[in-house]
């Protein structure tokens, strides 16, 4: 039996580490080590209730595990066959205990490329990833294919760059391949800025060597013999496994000079970024990488012509490289098979917010919102309503009901306002304002601005500051046209492309949620009750008795009432904290 | 470890290490294979359930069947142990009772391989036994 | 060379490749407007961020605005500079710039002579829409330039400068979104950075966040006061570039309007530091033939080539960045210098008066100077030889507050004795010029034969690395000319590594020299200012009687009656000094 421990950041902060001497100590007391071994891998994506143990052969899947538990697995389970019951993962809606992975919903509906050897096998052994097929793709392209004809196929699989762009991939190679240099480089773009996204981490994490032989792959396609991963400084657990792999790569001359007897020579360093938002964007991340101030140039000239320290330069992000070699083993007729007509393949989700399961995801392009959200996500959490989904980040938007049948892809999520972004979903329910949501986004956006263009610099503190004004209470239909008008100019005008996807939380929830900001400024009023300004506490007069409870536990003595008589708050001074909603014993006080 | 000189080389080394790996890839793709498992609770290990599972991961092996083998708690059938149920890829699962090694090769031989229905099938009274 | 054709505002023109929206659209006389694009193009400094984004315009098939200034024409390319969605978003743009930027325009320095306040009434911006929070900084004053980057914009054209231009790296970009501002490193003070303060900074800066440190009104108060004798000096630099504040054409040459100017303003003594230009070269010349003959004797321990020394921004650059080389630029102090020295020991000796009774200005086109004023090897007792400079701005606001009508004045000439000069020591304004003055008399004194060409037309130009060899008599005299610093390094590098061919070089921190100094009135990248200014010097030259500095009977005067000759005790003491290693100086604090 194979015990797989996740080895993911998120399990390994609640003590894998731990749980795998335990599990190991507890096989050993019995002598079972001949009958059962424990693996550390990669993320299993289910980190709602990490850790996770899961069993083989029987896909036993035990979930938020602590070290404690490791000898009742070992005793139950490894020796007498028994599952241990309390530590398998409860159906939410049929309250039932599931006792194997391939049964659970959130499993079911997803199919794993990217994240395929996440889960499954130990990063930190070269070993397993070649059992696992691994660096095949490289041997055939260097032995059996010209970098053309590799080209060719990652055109044909239709395989778009992962990032948030979606460029096509093999186009971006064959430009790169085209230019004529004396030196090229291509680089791994490891600097996951946006919000909760964390699929990158985990495949770096769980999957090293894809994402070695891809770029040794696409070195080979473009003419490079140099590969830059620039990963953020605040991954370091991605960052030592990446270096492990990079060690055993040059250990089994899978990186180096004469890669597999061939005349190919291949060689990968790490740059470390300091977790600048802006440095995803390619050109900044090559000035970052050039030690120079991380922010954005004007393209043309595009990286692939003139790109880090002048010479041309492929970037290409974590999770697109994670598709390569599987295209070249599998061919590119498999993955175009996957998804829908322009998006192929699958794309990784980190499903966030208001959510039963909340986790990491890889679903075929082309599954609805609707499956995602509530087959693989668990629906919405305590029964609440579905109110909207976030996609792409601060580039992206919110999309609504009227989308949950929409098939996720590139096209269909622009069409709707939003975009694929690098894959963050975060769900909202209806107790989330969608004024304070589009406030929340801005807030990151101006943060997170380098600063270098005006309407980047100063429009998106602007509409920050609108937005605030309307949480506030302060807000005029003025302002909903003025963030209506900037919103597009920051768009059309500034100079990068996070820039000018900038403004798209307020432009989508202006669109979508029309009625919402509108009530916020003519209504006062925040029907998600989250905008504190706007809130009023008030006393049913017929409810009081006059017990004086409230007015008493008031900190700002905004009550004011006789004895036995109904009791009033007075608005001007409320600060709006609720105590004397605790207080009241006859459910005498509403919010409204 | 010496250096991977060659793509052929990196097939040999694969083919290697493919069987570290195998339990899991099986696990992976079960339905594709044949799947048993012996139900181990205590009255089964009592009745000599542990040795037919032995005995059905060493024979299923010397005789090339890809199966997975695993074990799983009471099925609920005491009055039948030692029993195992049989998945063939795209069937229904079925479950034999009273099991023995002379029993379990029967079921490998006629059963597993060819097919053929056995004496001591339990009706299948159950939604799962998992 | 490759042709495209395109339209814009559905006029056709045609470019070579290359051409940028902005250029091609010039070409037609379509003047899209601009903030951070700048450039002196012919002189290959430019800076094109692309980030203000004033400049956008609309391309048919084209998803968002594109930025003029960065953007290649393509062909057939279909541009529109003046739609609605292209006047609302540029409008929009000045609107956020100016939403941020400090409502002081009626008190700023810049006033007048702002870009920003140009663009916002070009545009006729009558409110602004988006009102909001302000950045704030702490303000910095050096003892030549404040920083008061609450106006600043982010144009990065003083960072361009600082960097790419003068490869002095003392401002940078720094913080984020919002908060983002060109500042030293740290956000030290410019006084504890590697600032040289050569003042190319101050004269690309579109707004006031970049402006030199006012010193006219002490001035005010030195001329009000009956117990001062003030006397003044005017660098070469000024005469050529002063009328443009008055509305004259550029190249105008105003050194009688404002020696007349001076006098009214009250000065008791109009002098010119073109005297101790001559003076300078005097020493400076004697020093370069003393080193070129002891090397040609084999003595190992002098080193050339020698530097030139006059220029205050070079030599805070090498104190900076080269302090092992401290003994390869010529000892002899700056011009301003010098006079300061000579005017307050010979003159003051003239006149019999205190030191400390006589003031002493210098009207320089640098901001540098107001520091190397200030350095304290300057000063006796703490009485500084110049008690200080002001800008060729700061001296045309003085003559407006002055009420003073620059263009009807009469000219007048300047006072002696230190108000004579040739025209060697006039081209002390120009990039090449004080090389060629020290050619002009240390070729008759090695060879003791006349010059009978004074004009070296391959030691002129604006071409930032020039060079040269000379023929004294048999002789090749190698000669390189730098301007800005950046050009200067190249140069130094290879002195410093053993490698340069030179005997003599001239370095300039501006680029074009002082013409182009820091305290000029400001160019606004127009090019063909800083040729006009440079044309001016060498015609002023070339009408001066005398040409040579050693012919100045003035000076013969002074080294007979006061100094005795070049490099002697008395004139090492009041014309010579000595760097200072300033390359660990910096502190983080």
């Amino acid at each position: 039996m194979h015990l797989l421990v996740c080895g993911g950041t998120g399990c390994r902060s609640a003590e894998s580490d731990a749980i795998v001497d335990s599990l190991n100590k507890a096989i050993a007391d019995r002598g079972l080590e001949n009958d059962a071994k424990v693996v550390m891998t990669g993320c299993f994506g289910f980190c709602e209730k990490g850790p996770i143990v899961k069993v083989l052969p029987d896909n036993t899947f035990y979930t938020q595990v602590t070290p404690a538990d490791a000898e009742e697995i070992v005793a139950e389970h490894i020796y007498k066959g028994r599952r241990v019951n309390r530590l398998l993962y409860i159906n939410p809606e049929s309250q039932e205990h599931v006792e194997d992975s391939k049964h659970m919903g959130f499993y079911r509906k997803q199919i794993r490329i990217a994240l395929r050897n996440c889960g499954f096998i130990d990063p930190e052994n070269i070993e397993e990833y070649i059992a696992r097929d691994g660096y095949s793709a490289l041997g055939k392209v260097l032995t059996e294919m010209t970098p053309e004809e590799a080209i060719q196929s990652i055109i044909k699989s239709g395989l778009r760059g992962r990032g948030g762009g979606g460029f096509p991939t093999g186009l971006k190679w064959d430009i790169t391949r085209k230019v004529a240099a004396e030196k090229k480089y291509v680089v791994c773009n490891a600097d996951e800025g946006d919000p909760g996204a964390f699929m990158d981490r985990s495949i770096l994490e769980g999957d090293p060597h894809s994402v070695i032989e891809a770029m040794a792959i696409n070195g080979y396609c473009t003419g490079a013999s140099y590969g830059l991963v620039y990963i953020r400084a605040e991954y370091p657990l991605a960052i030592n496994r990446l270096k492990t792999a990079i060690g055993q790569a040059r250990e089994y001359g899978l990186l180096g000079n004469g890669i597999l007897g061939t005349d190919f020579s291949f060689d990968i360093e790490l740059r470390y970024g300091a977790g600048a938002f802006v440095c995803g964007e390619e050109t900044a991340l090559i000035h970052s990488m050039e030690g120079m101030r991380g922010e954005p140039t004007f393209k043309p000239p595009f990286p692939s012509e003139s790109g880090y320290l002048g010479y041309p330069t492929n970037v290409n992000n974590v999770e697109t490289y994670a598709n390569i070699p599987v295209i070249i083993t599998k061919g590119p007729e498999w993955f175009a098979s996957i998804g829908t007509e322009k998006s192929k393949g699958t794309k990784v989700f980190a499903l966030a917010g208001k959510i039963n399961n909340v986790g990491l995801i890889e679903v075929p392009m082309g599954t609805t919102l609707r499956e995602v959200i509530y087959e693989i996500g668990g629906g919405i959490k305590d029964g609440k309503n579905f109110k909207a989904v976030q996609t792409g980040g601060p580039s992206g938007g919110c999309l609504t009901t009227k989308h949950l049948d929409t098939p996720i892809d590139y096209d269909n999520l622009l069409a709707a306002g939003s975009m694929m972004g690098s894959g963050g979903m975060i769900v909202m329910d209806e107790d989330d304002c969608m004024v304070s949501i589009a406030k929340f986004y801005l807030e990151f956006t101006v943060e997170e601005s380098c600063g270098k263009c005006t309407p980047c610099r100063v429009g998106n503190k602007r509409l920050h500051e609108i937005l605030e004004k309307i949480t506030r209470g302060e807000g005029t239909m003025k302002d909903l046209e003025k963030l209506r008008n900037l919103g597009q100019v920051i768009k059309d005008t500034a100079l990068c492309g996070l820039g000018q996807t900038s403004p798209n939380p307020v432009l989508s929830n202006l669109d979508n949620f029309w009625d919402e900001f509108v009530e916020h400024v003519t209504e006062k009023k925040c029907r998600a009750g989250q905008c504190k300004h706007l809130l009023r506490y008030v006393i049913e007069p017929d409810a009081c008795v006059g017990c004086t409870a409230c007015a008493r536990n008031c900190p700002v003595n905004a009550i004011t009432g006789e004895r036995k008589k109904a009791h009033e708050i007075n608005q001007e001074i409320c600060i709006k904290c609720g105590a004397c909603v605790e207080k009241c014993k006859f459910n005498a006080i509403f919010v409204r | 470890m010496t250096k991977i000189k060659s793509l052929a080389d990196l097939r040999r080394v694969k083919d290697d290490l493919q069987e570290k790996i195998r339990l899991r890839e099986n696990a992976d793709n079960p339905e594709k294979l044949v799947q048993i498992k012996v139900g181990m609770a205590t009255s089964g290990i009592a009745s000599g359930a542990k040795e037919v599972m032995s005995y059905l991961i060493e024979e299923l092996d010397k005789r090339n069947v890809e199966a997975v083998v695993s074990q799983t708690g009471d099925m609920g059938y005491c009055y039948a142990e030692p029993t195992i149920e049989v998945i063939l890829p795209g069937k229904e699962p079925v479950v034999f009772g009273k099991v023995t090694l002379k029993k379990a090769d029967e079921i490998i031989e006629k059963y597993i391989k060819n097919g053929e229905l056995v004496d001591g099938i339990i009706p299948r009274n159950y939604e799962t036994i998992e | 060379m490759e042709l495209i054709k395109l339209t814009i505002d559905k006029k056709p023109v045609e470019v070579e490749k290359g051409t940028t929206i902005l250029q091609a659209a010039r070409k037609i006389g379509i003047d899209i407007p601009t903030l951070c694009y700048f450039s002196l193009g012919d002189m290959k400094i430019e800076n094109k961020p692309g980030g203000c984004r004033v400049c956008v315009v609309e391309v048919e098939g084209r998803r968002n605005l594109a930025p003029a200034c960065a953007t290649e024409c393509a062909p057939g390319m279909v541009v529109r500079t003046n739609t609605i969605k292209v006047l609302n978003a540029r409008r929009t743009v000045v609107e956020l710039i100016l939403s941020d930027h400090p409502f002081d325009c009626l008190v700023c320095a810049k006033s007048g002579n702002c870009e920003l306040q140009d663009l916002a009434h070009r545009l006729g911006i009558r409110e602004i829409s988006y009102q909001g929070a302000q950045s704030h900084y702490r303000k910095d004053t050096s003892p030549a330039i404040i920083r008061d980057v609450d106006k600043c914009v982010m144009c990065r054209r003083c960072e361009m400068m600082c960097n790419k231009v003068q490869s002095v790296g003392a401002l940078s970009a720094i913080n984020r979104g919002f908060e983002a501002v060109v500042a030293p490193a740290f956000e030290m003070d410019l006084e504890k950075s590697v600032c040289t303060y050569c003042g190319q900074c101050v004269a690309v800066c579109p707004t006031g966040a970049l402006t030199e440190v006012d010193h006219t009104r002490q001035l005010i108060a030195a001329l009000a006061d009956p117990t001062k004798t003030v006397v003044v000096q005017t660098a070469p630099a000024v005469r050529a570039a002063l009328g443009e504040e008055f509305g004259m054409q550029p190249g105008t040459l105003v050194t009688g309007k404002m020696a007349a100017a001076l006098r009214e303003l009250g000065f008791d003594y109009v002098f010119d530091t073109d005297f101790a230009a001559d003076l300078t070269i005097m020493e400076e010349g004697t020093e370069l033939l003393g080193r070129l003959s002891k090397h040609l004797a084999g003595d190992k321990d002098v080193r050339l080539p020698i530097l030139t020394s006059c220029c205050p921004g070079w030599v805070n650059f090498f104190e900076h960045n080269f302090p092992e080389l401290s003994d390869v630029p010529s000892t002899a102090r700056s011009p301003q210098q010098m006079f300061g020295a000579i005017a307050k020991t010979y003159f003051a000796g003239k006149i019999g008066v205190d030191r400390k009774d006589l003031v002493v200005v210098s009207i320089m086109p640098c901001l540098a100077k107001k520091y190397e004023a200030q350095r304290p090897e300057f000063a006796t007792n703490g009485n500084p030889d110049v008690d200080f400079s002001v800008s060729t701005r700061e001296l045309a606001a003085l003559i407006k507050e002055a009420n003073i009508d620059f263009n009807t004045l009469a000219e007048e000439d300047f006072d002696n004795p230190l108000g004579e000069s040739t025209g060697a020591a006039v081209i002390f304004g120009t990039t090449g010029g004080v090389i060629e003055a020290a050619v002009r008399t240390a070729y008759e004194v090695h060879t003791g034969k006349k010059l009978e060409k004074v004009d070296f037309a391959e030691l002129r130009g604006l071409d930032g690395i020039r060079q040269a060899t000379i023929d004294f008599n048999g002789l090749p005299i190698n000669i390189g000319i730098a301007h800005g610093l950046g050009n200067a390094r190249q140069l130094l590098n290879d002195v410093r590594d053993g490698k340069s061919q030179f005997h003599a070089i001239e370095i300039m921190a501006c680029p074009g020299g002082c013409i182009g100094g820091g305290g000029q009135p400001l160019h606004h990248g127009n090019s063909a200012i800083l040729k006009a200014r440079q044309a001016a010097i060498y015609r002023e030259d070339s009408c001066k009687p005398i040409r040579k500095s050693h012919e100045n009977p003035y000076i013969t005067t002074l080294y007979e009656e006061f100094l005795g000759k070049p490099l002697s005790e008395k004139a090492h003491h009041l014309l010579h000094t000595h760097y200072f290693d300033k390359s660990t100086q910096i502190e983080i604090e």
